[in-house]
């Protein structure tokens, strides 16, 4: 049974992680890309951390929570990193593709 | 069951940070480099958590934690050097 959800949670985690970078590599405008790996990567990272807290709680029979961690850092600081960005390319007033529209007050 | 969907997990993470890579190398302007960069090492915490199933050992979290850390700081600074034209004010 354990093993089940640990291979459900891992080929998950994995296939979120690559609809992200499948994202990154085919939406043809900056902004538009800024929203795929932020959102996918860090649920595919997530779902993949999960699983391995669940594995190395169940081998070593104590919780482990070190990966938690992790977990946390990136949901923290994924939002802040794409912010960044995002303030970044309207700063350097990047080309946008057709439907990308311009910010109200910039 | 475990080594089939680790099997299956490895082939789409190598995937997806080839795909970030290309987007690295290719990526019209500066912005799109530092998202594939970011996009890049997140990829790689997931491949070495999943190297951590892989061989049953937990010496791959402190890495991992490293890589979270690090790639934080150089996208922070990154994004501050194109707004500001310097990193420290």
């Amino acid at each position: 049974m354990l093993e089940w959800i640990l291979s459900a949670l891992i080929v998950i985690g994995a296939f979120f992680t690559l609809v992200g970078s499948i994202g990154l590599y085919k939406l043809p405008d900056f902004f538009m890309r800024l929203h795929g790996p932020t959102k996918a990567t860090t649920l595919g990272v997530g779902a993949i951390l999960t699983a391995s807290v669940l594995y190395f709680s169940f081998k070593t029979d104590d919780i482990s929570l070190h990966e938690v961690l992790i977990t946390v850092f990136l949901f923290i600081t994924a939002p802040i990193s794409a912010h960044l960005m995002a303030k970044a390319a309207l700063h350097i007033k990047l080309k946008r593709v057709g439907r990308t529209r311009e910010p109200a007050d910039h | 069951m475990l080594a089939t969907a680790l099997l299956i997990a490895f082939s789409l993470v190598t995937l997806a940070l080839l795909l970030s890579f290309i987007r690295l190398v290719k990526g019209p302007d500066i912005p799109d480099r530092i998202l594939a960069l970011d996009t890049l090492y997140i990829n790689a915490i997931a491949l070495l958590i999943l190297a951590g199933l892989h061989f049953g050992s937990s010496l791959y979290f402190e890495a991992a934690l490293l890589i979270a850390v690090m790639g934080f700081v150089g996208t922070v600074a990154f994004s501050k050097y194109l707004l500001r034209g310097d990193i420290m004010e």
